[in-house]
């Protein structure tokens, strides 16, 4: 019994997905607005992305961002698979609940209570706040992002591969890199992006545990949205959200590829099998 | 292969691989919790850091002991007193509330309508929940400054329309504060909502037309049960963060527009009084100690239903 989308179905997904993309899509037409009135259309111009070349104290912030958000991501990304790793596969030891609470409480818990929390570590441990202390935060939250999506990768798994490869005589850490690591990849591929874009987009976290000279992108938008909307800013936003959305979108269409990919090679292999 | 041999086969690198993590989580996660309660009994000082006593185990035992004594509870007394942190307290978690449940007046109907999608289209329209997801938070509520202002984008529209002569008061009320929750937790809810309804058994609404079941009662009774483990899922993701939030208050809201994660901030960057922002910052994870709690479990259980 398979009827077409009933009228009620179809008018609260183009109503929900009305109400998620219209904000973003207005501020990106705003942002070609000659005006400097936001809300007031003037033309189209192109001037407010020139204006930014030469702000650099803009291009300073978003060049930290860019290199905060690159580290953190990788070591998050290695923290966080190995996170998964124990989460499904090392079965019970002690504090196991306690390793997994660790885990998931980050996903829900106010970042003005993870930015507190480890400002006032950073203090007691004497340790000079800037750079490293940013990356420090971000990969300890990332981490558990990048768990959660690479456990979900991980529990869909034939582990009958990975027991032929041990039976074998392949050490574990080698089983690990050729039969593991690339089944899970597409897991870990989006666990990375998803903690860079997360470090990219974080202000509360970013300003507890940042220092002198090591002011982050959105620290500097926020400083400034604070004083009013500018066109300025709606064209830094317009270049994030492009960059992100054309990202998201390459991976996934990559991920399908693969996995079609992958799928007609199984295929392949078995017919050549039987 | 009997659950003791499986435990042998852990060796050196099977413990590493718990050891790397976990360390990491004790010492950037769980302890730097400990430190704001121990700082949260301590007193503001003009001094850097601001706050005594400070415990430096160069100092010996009886340093630190006499430190021990000088912690107090006045802080926490402070609290219960000056109106303005519980007032603070009973706001968020109301908002935080009252958001949870329009979003899922609003969430629903979309995660229900793109699992009843057509098969073809159900991998897009999951993206495009996404995709705002991976988008600034702060980019996102900063869209809605531009619309909600006096002379904003939602008032010129209405006043072209003719359906209002003056400017509504929208940005810097409650009211805005509501919108960009509800915006921006959207896909929270309707992600673990739709992979829920996605599951569900056509089967079963069938068989219960079949039997002569009107489709609302159909989904009163079989829809919206079995939805149910999504819809929990989905208002904690909701309610949590959303209780201590401190952007969208910020720039959505109104000098009256109490929230307890925009009180800590001002407590903490404005008046530089690290201890109490200490204290409000444990009150506030004790009230959420519950909540957090719920949700882990049914993670828990979830997950360990699709292994």
């Amino acid at each position: 019994m398979t009827r077409g989308p009933s009228w009620f179905n179809v008018t609260s997904i183009v109503l929900g997905f009305s109400f998620l993309y219209l904000p973003i899509v207005l501020l990106v037409i705003y942002s070609f607005n000659e005006s400097r009135l936001v809300t007031v259309w003037g033309g189209f111009s192109t001037k407010w992305y020139v204006e930014l070349l030469q702000n650099d104290q803009l291009l300073d912030a978003a060049w930290v961002t860019l290199r905060v958000a690159f580290v953190s991501a990788s070591v998050a990304t290695v923290l966080g698979t190995m996170a998964a790793l124990v989460l499904v596969r090392s079965g019970r030891f002690m504090g196991r609940s306690m390793f997994s609470g660790m885990i998931f409480a980050p996903l829900v818990m106010p970042e003005v209570i993870l930015g507190l929390s480890l400002l006032l570590l950073f203090v007691a441990m004497d340790q000079a706040r800037g750079f490293w202390t940013v990356i420090i935060a971000h990969t300890t939250f990332a981490m558990c992002y990048v768990a959660v999506v690479v456990q979900s990768r991980l529990v869909g798994f034939d582990k009958s591969v990975e027991e032929a490869a041990e039976d074998l005589g392949c050490p574990p850490v080698k089983t690990f890199f050729l039969i593991t690591l690339p089944i899970i990849l597409p897991g870990v591929i989006a666990g990375w992006m998803l903690a860079f874009t997360l470090s990219l987009d974080d202000l509360v976290i970013a300003s507890f545990t940042t220092g002198p000279g090591a002011t982050t992108l959105p620290m500097k938008i926020y400083s400034q949205v604070r004083l009013g909307v500018t066109p300025e800013i709606n064209a830094v936003c317009t270049i994030l959200v492009v960059l992100v959305s054309i990202g998201v979108i390459a991976a996934s269409i990559a991920t399908k590829r693969q996995q079609v990919q992958r799928e007609r090679d199984e295929r392949a292999a078995f017919g050549a099998e039987g | 292969m009997s659950k003791a041999a499986s435990r042998s086969k852990r060796g050196l690198g099977g413990w590493g691989l718990i050891a790397v993590p976990y360390f990491w989580l004790l010492i950037f996660f769980l302890a730097p919790f400990l430190i704001v309660f121990k700082i949260s009994l301590s007193q503001v000082a003009v001094a850097i850091p601001p706050y005594f006593p400070t415990f430096d185990l160069a100092e010996g035992w009886q340093a630190f002991r006499e430190g021990l004594s000088e912690l107090s509870l006045e802080n926490y007394v402070w609290l219960t007193e000056d109106a303005l942190y519980w007032k603070s307290y009973v706001s968020s978690v109301y908002i935080a509330a009252v958001s949870t449940l329009i979003t899922l007046l609003i969430g629903y109907p979309i995660a229900y309508g793109m699992a009843r999608s057509p098969e073809a289209w159900r991998p897009t329209l999951l993206m495009l929940v996404i995709l705002p997801f991976w988008t600034s938070f702060l980019i996102r509520v900063y869209a809605w400054i531009g619309i909600l202002k006096n002379e904003g984008l939602l008032n010129q529209f209405l006043m072209m329309l003719g359906l209002i002569d003056e400017p509504l008061v929208i940005l810097n009320t409650n009211v805005a504060v509501y919108i960009g929750i509800v915006y921006s937790y959207l896909p929270f809810l309707v992600l673990p909502l739709y992979a829920s309804l996605e599951k569900l058994d056509g089967s079963l609404l069938e068989a219960a037309a079949d039997l002569g079941c009107p489709p609302w009662k159909a989904f009163w009774k079989i829809t919206v049960p079995l939805s149910l483990p999504g819809v929990i899922a989905g208002c904690f993701l909701v309610f949590i963060p959303a209780v201590g939030e401190f952007v969208i208050p910020d720039l959505l809201g109104g000098s009256e527009t109490l929230m307890i994660g925009k009180t800590l901030w001002v407590e903490f960057f404005n008046n530089r009084d690290w201890p109490v922002s200490s204290a409000v910052a444990v009150i506030l994870l004790l009230i959420l100690v519950i909540p957090i709690v719920l949700f882990q479990n049914q993670q828990q259980k979830m997950a360990e239903k699709n292994q």
